[in-house]
This record gives structure tokens, C-alpha cells and sequence, in this order.
């Protein structure tokens, strides 16, 4: 197992924490946090599996995943702000 | 050389994701949860993308990373401050030990900041 491999399999470790607040809670706003901290550890996979494989391809799936989870931090702020107020 | 940049770069970038996990789990209210994964977070994958940057001796790898770095630190500010926003005017309470709330009061029932008509007490220059 080189080192990144290892970095790789380190890098997995964090994930169980992100969960834990993702199930937890206690409240919405809370779940959001850990399901944003789970998309930047994905991120950072998808960046380090580029170095581990050599195939660069895994950069640009880097990238998407940061826009998609930057877009799903907006929507969800945007229904925790406005939900209950009808005609909004 | 470039090998040991790399493995540095990756290996602080860990650190720092580490960090941000432990502080998702231990901080003791939503605010300080969001500086763990808004601050330590971005700067985790922001120094594992710097390593892929290193690593790569080609100007195209380069900057695809580079571009996804410059757009997480674009992007990562801006999600944290519209949720927290969004939690405070659902009524997420701060952590007990916060004993100044500086935009309590300020904010009207349509979102809006009120920051002109409210003004802090003057102290009286008669007594």
C-alpha cells in the first residue's frame, strides 16, 4: 500500500463524525452541516483517487461535486429560511 | 522532492479535514459547527487540491485544479452565510455560554436587516 493509498484510507475516517451530526441532529441546520461536510470529504477523495490512479478525469468530477453540494447548501438555506410562510 | 511537497500537502490537508470532523462533533452549537466546516474544511480540500496541482507537471491539471480550488473558496463563505442566516431566523439558539446577541431585535418580519432606526442608548453628557 503506497502512502497515498494510506492518505486515501485516512481520508475515510472522517466520515463517520460528518454522519453522526448528519443523523443526529439536533436540529435542521445541523443535518445541513454534516451533509456539507460529507460533500467536501467526497471532494477530496475524488482529488486524491486522481494522484492514486492517475487518471486526471477524477478532477472534473471534483468539481462538479463541489458545485452540486454548493447548490444544495443554497436550496436547503433557502427552504430552512422560508418554510411555514405561505406565499413566499 | 516533489514527491515529499506532495505527500506534506496531502498530509496537512488531512489534518485539517480531520479537524473540521472533530469539531462537527464536539462544537456546542450550530455557529461554532459552521466555522469547523466553512474554515478548517475548506482549507483541508483546498491543500489536497494544491497537492494534485504539484503532482501533475502539466499546465491542463493544473488548472482544472487550481479552478476548483478558487471555486470552493468562492463558494464556501457564501453557503455558510445563507445558512446561518437561515438558522437564525428559524429560531436556532445559540449555545448557552453566548451571552451577546447582536442582531436580536434587528430583523423585521419580511428578513430584512433594520440596521438604520434602531440605535444604541447615548450616554446622558449631563450627569
Amino acid at each position: 500500500m503506497s502512502f497515498l493509498e494510506g492518505a486515501l484510507l485516512a481520508l475515510t475516517l472522517t466520515l463517520p463524525f460528518a454522519v453522526y451530526r448528519l443523523v443526529k441532529g439536533p436540529t435542521l441546520p445541523d443535518r445541513v452541516v454534516g451533509l456539507d461536510l460529507i460533500t467536501s470529504v467526497s471532494v477530496a477523495m475524488a482529488a486524491l483517487y486522481a494522484l492514486v490512479s492517475g487518471q486526471t478525469a477524477f478532477l472534473d468530477v471534483a468539481i462538479a461535486l463541489a458545485l452540486f453540494a454548493f447548490l444544495a447548501t443554497l436550496g436547503l438555506a433557502r427552504y430552512i429560511e422560508y418554510r411555514g410562510h405561505k406565499g413566499d | 522532492m516533489v514527491d515529499l511537497l506532495v505527500y506534506a500537502l496531502a498530509s496537512v490537508g488531512i489534518f485539517f479535514l480531520f479537524v473540521a470532523a472533530i469539531g462537527v462533533v464536539r462544537m456546542p452549537d450550530l455557529y461554532n459547527r459552521m466555522h469547523a466546516t466553512s474554515k478548517a474544511g475548506t482549507l483541508g480540500v483546498g491543500l489536497i487540491l494544491v497537492a494534485v496541482a504539484v503532482f501533475y507537471h502539466e499546465l491542463s491539471v493544473a488548472a482544472r485544479a487550481l479552478s476548483a480550488l478558487a471555486f470552493i473558496i468562492l463558494t464556501a463563505p457564501v453557503a455558510a452565510h445563507a445558512l446561518g442566516r437561515a438558522a437564525y431566523l428559524s429560531g436556532v439558539k445559540p449555545c448557552e455560554d453566548t451571552y451577546i446577541d447582536e442582531l436580536a431585535g434587528h430583523y423585521q418580519k419580511n428578513h430584512r436587516l433594520e440596521s438604520v432606526e434602531v440605535k444604541p442608548p447615548v450616554a446622558d453628557p449631563s450627569e
